[in-house]
């Protein structure tokens, strides 16, 4: 049971604040600002209570999403309510900022009626709720130029016009029902990897968490199928033929996912609702079928005036590509960071099969052989576009029935760096 | 955020409501109320409008109207004569054809929180339960619960309650649900709807049909269920088992409570479940939202502590990842300890020392006290790493590292040799008290092991004037006092000189007093004193990390899935074992978690028999010593003050030499308080004096 659900800028203005159940003070949205901003480093944030009433938040775009309850509530449902809730804000008001909610206030207020009812969660499927919505959503999009650069002269199809821009899929999923216009569907295949690399250079750890994440604009689909890897398999002992099976260990899919097809010919068949839902989740660990994207060869030493001398040589594994050749050395720049004690060294885009070195000189006081051992670990975050750790690939899409009006189909693959540690 | 020009954005927007030309342009006049709302929502008072308001309630455009019903609902308790106005707005709404607006009337109607409106509201709302369309159904359900609450005494008609009962197989689910809701606020103090046989197997039947909130509350309610027969269990848990390996993680944690509670006497069944559920609770460890991490890696210590082995070959999950937040960070090392086994113990340790370098300090520490005590099972290469770390000279890792070694000598007494050796020369890196009081303890206890205790001590003694913190000053006199029992001709001088200062000069009154206690103390003859001082050096019994027996599920089933895994402290308190008897001091960080846990004023009547007032004395000044130091208080009656503590000091000495030559039958009561309850603290601080007690009085017979 949720009393109250608020949400907060980081600075602590007050955004959307309503209240279910009724009895709750004024001061309440002021009590967990206070709470939160003296919390110190260490501890959870995720629970707070005061007297008898606990803050359970989160916090997505910059905001605080807080719902208020009682000790009792489970916090998975809390937590996954405040999750879901985010998530429909950003496929109703087109992103997730403080702007955006700012903006779209009215558009929150008639959503979390239908929502949530006397505190009791009603509903949260956006098929359910574009019946009851009303309010149209408000966007800011600056004008900009990328927008006319897609239609190609003649009306022809251009190049870029077969490239989904990035900002396309960050537009709020009503505005596709009176404008007519662009009815599209976004597939993505999203991992994120978890590597932990010894100093010796030995993987020690490598986690998968995958998801394929639909996103659907249309204003109606009756059926979607999506055919993964004919040679994808699940779990450890499954392993078909000698050719480079793509195996997840774990799997599971939405509910709303028909397997029939499944287990024949790795098809998944779905009807999409509106805004963005997650299909399949699975995950792998410790055996990944690819090596790995990054290796990075540190040399640490100490130079005789006293100084620290980092030599990176970072190796980037993934295939090259073939017709793109970077000749000159890519942006890069390097920054040491006093506050938490870090150099952070940053390569705007990274061919594969390059490698790229870079030596840090640094002046420490008073160092000592000690000291060294201190040094590290090398933290990676990256993103890399058009690839999946697990190989898994969408083999095709089909939407039936074949949907009047041109509809276009995205399928995009990123991976992320959830962790991606070397031990130096 | 009040503004500061509140009072003439409500003159300009009263002025703009009640200008007709707004009024009659439908868009000026929806995007007028805009504004309204969003100068209320930032915290605007705008109450004021409360008539203008309820003039706009009256139109066609159902934007304008739920924009105005959020308005209203604010305000409505401030206005109740106005808000009557609303009410025949909202009536008439009740009869729209559309049922989008009856839902929404509804709604609102019981939102608006007025105790004199509940006659107008009570005839549309049993038409609402009869509605043809689902979503006006469900609207009236729960409006029946909201009337209820808004006036608990009155009886709601036994027709309804009926009803609702019968609406329980209304075709749509999240009406059932809302039934279930709704029955369970307005027949609480009956205990509740009535789960009987029948509505169980109805709603465990339906349970597929409803999304996941709607599951996760019927599974909640079910818990209260009893099965009649075996049979009858294994069928319903049969039916939940799917539920229980759900990828949603509130459908998956209700199934396990439900589970818990229903095959509560058959353990067997409970540890299968936990089994079962601990591939999806894994995945939700690695959930994209931190925060569910966060929820399930508490809940993970939860299962632990009934099956210890279970993640086992899943450590590598419980790594933590570079950029999480440091109280993630804690609970996965506490996790990562209770998983060590002899395959992965090599891996854990290598990782967690990759920790103890963290940026963040207390990340730092939390590791190495995870190291210290993985140390109680695998004592070498814990030590060898501790060592290692001690070479870095860093303050916060030096002091968290003695802190961790003088835990780990009291309950693995073995290690002493490796620790009296590492010691060496640490005194000059560390900064804070408690690593100091550490250390200090170390060199008391073990003083003869360690070479330059005399001259570690004397740099110390020379420097008490500007000394600040009343526990080292304690703890000073304590170990100089133990040094000196083992080797006096080093220490005899020192000693002089501390005791001068503390009871000629020292302001404060514990320090005083213990000073003035240890002279007495040494006046009774050096046997006495080794009698006292020299208690126990360890206590094994508080156990290896290994083969430690599974505690049994119904201790914690009962706080899973509540937010209470996941408050400070709850977890806190049950990792911490730590602690030397002579240390009451618990914890170790300043803003103790425990205190708020286990914040117990205490009580204490010693009758302790005949010989030696000063063995009772010697007692309660360690009480009271460790009442201002630690976190964790252990007062005599709340806040004594020194001369109060004299005096009843005085007065037991008068106790005791009236008493003196009887045997009297030997007893002490303790009084605790304790808020919140919390049985795990409440044990572990029992032992603790227990073991005090004990050693004081060891060699007494």
């Amino acid at each position: 049971m949720i009393s109250q659900v608020f949400i907060l800028s980081s600075k602590g203005d007050h955004l959307i604040y309503k209240d279910f159940r009724g009895g709750a003070g004024n001061d309440i949205v002021s009590i967990f600002y206070e709470k939160v901003t003296a919390l110190t480093g260490d501890q959870p944030p995720v629970v707070m209570n005061h007297k008898d009433i606990y803050f359970v938040h989160i916090r997505q775009g910059g905001l605080y999403w807080v719902a208020t309850t009682t000790a009792g509530s489970s916090p998975f449902t809390i937590t996954e309510f405040l999750n879901r809730l985010a998530a429909l804000v950003k496929d109703y008001c087109g992103s997730l900022s403080e702007k955006s909610v700012q903006m779209n206030f009215a558009l929150i207020y008639e959503l979390l009626d239908e929502i949530v009812d006397y505190g009791y969660i009603q509903t949260t499927s956006s098929d359910v709720l574009k019946n009851f919505i009303q309010t149209e959503a408000v966007t800011s999009r600056p004008f900009s130029l990328f927008d006319l650069s897609n239609v190609g002269l003649f009306g022809a199809e251009t190049q870029q016009s077969k490239v989904a821009p990035s900002s396309a899929a960050t537009r709020p999923i009503q505005s596709s029902r009176e404008q007519g216009g662009k009815s599209e569907i976004f597939v993505d295949v999203i991992e994120r990897m978890t590597v932990v690399i010894g100093s010796n250079g030995l993987l020690m750890k490598a986690d998968v968490e995958g998801e394929i994440r639909v996103k659907c604009y249309m204003p109606s689909c009756s059926e979607m199928r999506i055919g993964l890897n004919e040679e994808f398999s699940i779990g450890k002992s499954q392993l078909r033929g000698y050719g480079a099976a793509v195996r997840v260990d774990e799997c599971s899919f939405h509910q709303a996912v028909r397997l029939d097809e499944f287990d024949s010919h790795r098809i998944l068949r779905l009807c999409p609702s509106q805004g963005e839902q997650t299909v399949m989740q699975y995950q792998l660990s410790d055996d990944l079928p690819s090596a790995l994207p990054f290796r990075l060869f540190p040399t640490i030493e100490r130079d005789n005036g006293g100084r620290l001398l980092m030599y990176m040589k970072l190796r980037c594994d993934l295939p090259p590509k073939s017709l793109s050749q970077e000749l000159s050395s890519p942006d890069q720049s390097a920054e040491l960071k006093p506050q938490s004690r870090a150099v952070v060294w940053k390569i705007a885009r990274f061919a594969g099969g390059t490698q790229l070195s870079a030596l840090f000189k640094l002046e420490v006081p008073s160092l000592s052989s000690a000291s060294m051992l201190e040094v590290g670990p090398v933290g990676l975050s990256f993103e890399l576009p058009k690839i999946t750790a697990t190989g898994l690939q969408i083999r095709f899409l089909r939407l039936s029935p074949i949907q009047p009006g041109p509809s276009q189909r995205w399928v995009r693959y990123v991976t992320h760096s959830d962790s991606y540690t070397i031990r130096i | 955020m009040p503004y500061l020009g509140g009072e003439e954005t409500v003159r300009e927007l009263r002025r703009a409501l009640s200008n007709p030309n707004v009024q009659s342009d439908p868009l000026r006049y929806r995007n007028t109320i805009l504004k309204v709302i969003r100068t209320m929502s930032q915290g605007v008072d705008v109450s004021g409008l409360f008539s203008e308001m309820v003039k706009a309630c009256a139109t066609v455009d159902v934007v304008q109207k739920k924009l105005v019903y959020v308005f209203l609902c604010s305000y409505a308790t401030l206005n109740p004569e106005l808000s009557l106005l609303v009410i025949n707005t909202l009536r008439k709404d009740c009869q729209d054809p559309n049922p989008m607006v009856r839902s929404l009337a509804l709604r609102n109607m019981t939102n608006l929180r007025l105790p004199s409106l509940v006659e107008y509201v009570e005839q549309p709302l049993t038409a609402g339960l009869r509605d043809r369309a689902a979503c006006v159904r469900r609207v009236a359900v729960l409006g029946w619960a909201k009337l209820h609450n808004l006036h608990p005494s009155s009886e709601i008609d036994a027709a309804v309650v009926n009803e609702l009962y019968s609406l329980l197989r209304d075709p749509d689910p999240v009406v059932m649900v809302n039934c279930l809701r709704a029955l369970e606020e307005i027949l609480k103090e009956e205990g509740g709807i009535a789960i009987n046989k029948p509505i169980t197997h109805h709603l465990l039947n339906r349970l597929k049909e409803c999304d996941i909130w709607g599951q996760s509350e019927v599974l909640r309610v079910l818990q209260r269920y009893r099965p009649q027969s075996e049979d009858e269990l294994f069928d319903i848990l049969s039916l939940l088992d799917s539920f229980l390996v759900s990828p949603h993680p509130p459908v998956m944690a209700a199934t396990l409570s439900l589970f818990l509670s229903i095959s509560s006497n058959l353990p067997v069944i409970s540890l299968a479940a936990l089994e079962r559920v601990s591939g999806p609770l894994l995945a939700a460890c690695g959930s994209g939202s931190r925060e569910m991490r966060f929820a399930a890696v508490c809940h993970i210590q939860l299962l632990l502590r009934s099956v210890p082995g279970l993640l086992g070959p899943h450590y590598k999950r419980f790594f933590c990842g570079y950029a999480e937040p440091a109280y993630i960070k804690e609970r996965k090392m506490q996790v990562l300890v209770e998983l060590v086994n002899d395959e992965n113990v090599a891996m854990i340790l290598d990782e967690l020392k990759g920790y103890c370098t963290d940026v963040n300090t207390d990340t730092a520490q939390a590791a190495i006290s995870a190291i210290g005590r993985i140390g109680r099972s695998y004592s070498d290469r814990c030590l060898q790493i501790l060592t290692g770390l001690l070479g870095l000279k860093q303050d916060h890792i030096t002091s968290a590292v003695v802190q961790t070694m003088r835990d780990l000598v009291w309950v693995c007494p073995q290690c002493s040799d490796t620790v009296c050796l590492a010691l060496d020369g640490c005194e000059e890196t560390l900064q804070d008290i408690q690593g100091r009081q550490a250390l200090l303890w170390l060199l008391g206890v073990y003083g003869e092991r360690i070479s330059t205790a005399p001259y570690t001590l004397e740099v110390l003694i020379d420097r008490v004037r500007s000394e600040a913190s009343l526990g080292i000053k304690m703890e000073l006199l304590t170990a100089t006092m133990r040094l000196f029992l083992c080797r006096p001709a080093e220490t005899q001088d020192m000693l002089g000189r501390l005791l001068h200062y503390c009871i000629e000069e020292e302001t404060d009154m514990c320090v005083r007093d213990q000073a003035l206690l240890y002279y007495r103390l040494l006046h009774c003859g050096i046997e006495k004193t080794r009698e006292v001082l020299q208690g126990r050096r360890s206590d094994p019994s508080l156990g290896v990390l290994i083969g430690r027996p599974a505690k049994p599920v119904s201790q914690w089933a009962r706080c899973f899935n509540t937010l209470e895994p996941l408050s400070q402290g709850a977890v806190e308190a049950e990792s911490d074992s730590r602690g030397s008897p002579e240390h009451v001091t618990y914890n170790s960080k300043p803003n103790a978690d425990l205190s708020d846990t286990l914040s117990c004023s205490h009580i204490e009547e010693v009758h302790s028999g005949s010989d030696s007032a000063m063995r009772c004395s010697d007692s309660s000044t360690n009480v009271l010593a460790s009442s201002i130091a630690a976190p964790l208080s252990l007062s005599l009656s709340p806040a004594v003050s020194p001369e109060d503590f004299e005096h009843l000091w005085l007065q037991r000495q008068a106790l005791h030499t009236e008493r003196g030559a009887e045997k009297i039958e030997e007893g002490i009561k303790v009084i605790l308080n304790q808020q919140p309850k919390d049985d795990d603290a409440l044990r572990q601080f029992l032992t603790i004096l227990i073991t005090v007690l004990n050693t004081l009085s060891s060699e007494k017979d």
